[in-house]
């Protein structure tokens, strides 16, 4: 595996309303890690997320994929990442399975099945039930579901901890731990700290990063 | 499994099944199409000559604000589930998709209009001459609204009040598209040829085909930031 960065921003500078959310941001994620972007509420962890995601454009400042500028090689960045915001991305009219179904007709959710995915991430039984009726922490499972069958090496995760409950957050950091130790990486905002001892922490509001 | 053809229908097919589960939505556009035209002998005069000269007006108008009714909810349902920001994020051309999208909102919205404007015709005792020219210009106009539409419900998807600012900017865009569309009519209830307007309410929906699937779908990359 080459030393060669996944994912290099430099100088990320983004403004909202003349008011600049964060400045001269820059940073790496390599394979094999998991970055934890910590921060006050309202500090830009977000809209950080968003913006490696390439879901909101930067005022300035440049992302890299494997050293190519994103601007120049959007479709194949796309095609390795995979985003789950603190909106689940469900229809609640729909059921799991069909939620997922829809997803991977879009994105490269092929490692598994979608019945697989969600008795992995415990929703088993609950396939064909309509999302209205899951409570919130299972709403979020099932959109968590999605990272057990994508191919995506790159992870954005906002918030993925709300709303789960104990035997949740353990699944969930199994699955990390399983998809870094494989090569990827994954990018992930929270207030808890995970237990996981590889995670490293970017601080938003002092804008040092630590651990590098 | 991942191709262009398999993105486009799923994102047809899943439209259309929420449409076909949240049936009120689906009913209200056409509900508002049909009431309106059903109150205008009530409200104005039972009279047949009457009806028939006010016919083609009415029953384009009533289309047109039926259309405008539904369009709001475009993407704003996806963007507030947080589906939206999935379906940009797909590797797939964007274009595509939301090309599919606005044809799962014509399945739904404009395609009922159309099949039930014969009968509203019938109602307002618009002449046999103008079945046709009706019909047939309503598919094109729909067509128009609901791909001129989308822009604007992408350019406002991430405002609170976008309802009032969408229908303020694509109202204006609508009017050629009614005024050919009666006119077609009523060249047609009066024994004129109506084949150069309805090249034009044909040349308006293949230039719309052409253009605003990709004008939606650059509005939606600036809509969804606010």
């Amino acid at each position: 595996m080459s030393s060669q960065p996944l994912l290099e921003f430099q100088a990320l500078t983004f403004e909202r309303d003349d008011w600049p959310l964060f400045s001269d941001l820059s940073g790496t994620i390599k394979a094999g890690e998991i970055l934890q972007i910590t921060g006050p509420n309202g500090c830009g962890k977000t809209t950080l997320l968003q913006v490696l995601a390439t879901i909101q454009p930067v005022n300035r400042g440049t992302l890299r994929w494997l050293g190519n500028n994103i601007a120049q090689c959007l479709q194949q960045y796309l095609a390795i990442i995979a985003f789950i915001g603190h909106k689940p991305g469900l229809k609640l009219s729909l059921t799991p399975r069909e939620n997922l179904q829809w997803l991977a007709k879009l994105q490269p959710l092929t490692r598994c099945t979608s019945a697989e995915a969600l008795a992995r991430i415990g929703l088993a039984g609950f396939e064909d039930v309509p999302c209205y009726t899951l409570s919130a922490g299972q709403l979020r499972r099932a959109a968590l579901a999605a990272l057990c069958m994508t191919q995506a090496t790159l992870w954005f995760l906002d918030e993925p901890l709300t709303a789960l409950d104990v035997e949740g957050i353990a699944n969930l950091e199994a699955l990390l731990l399983e998809h870094v130790a494989k090569g990827g990486a994954v990018v992930l905002s929270s207030h808890q700290p995970l237990v996981n001892p590889l995670v490293r922490t970017l601080a938003l509001d002092t804008m040092a990063e630590a651990g590098l | 499994m991942m191709t262009l053809s398999g993105a486009f229908f799923g994102v047809i097919r899943r439209d259309l099944s929420i449409a076909l589960r949240h049936r009120g939505d689906l009913l209200n556009p056409l509900f508002f199409f049909l009431i309106v035209v059903t109150l205008v002998p009530l409200g104005i005069s039972p009279e047949p000559a009457r009806l028939a000269a006010m016919a083609p007006g009415m029953i384009w108008i009533s289309a047109l604000l039926a259309t405008l009714l539904a369009l709001d909810n475009l993407f704003r349902a996806d963007f507030t589930d947080g589906s939206l920001v999935q379906l940009m994020l797909s590797p797939q051309p964007l274009w595509l998709l939301v090309l599919a999208k606005i044809i799962a909102h014509w399945l739904v919205t404009g395609l009922p209009v159309v099949l039930f404007s014969p009968l509203l015709g019938l109602m307002l005792s618009l002449p046999e001459a103008g079945f046709l020219p009706l019909l047939l210009g309503l598919i094109l106009g729909t067509a128009v609204f609901s791909l001129l539409g989308a822009v604007g419900a992408a350019l406002t998807v991430a405002l609170h009040k976008g309802s009032v600012l969408l229908s303020l900017l694509v109202m204006p865009l609508y009017v050629p598209v009614l005024i050919f569309g009666t006119s077609a009519v009523q060249r047609a209830v009066d024994g004129v040829s109506y084949g150069g307007v309805m090249a034009m309410l044909a040349a308006a929906s293949a230039f719309t085909l052409l253009v605003a699937p990709f004008a939606a779908a650059g509005a939606l990359k600036v809509g969804i930031n606010g």
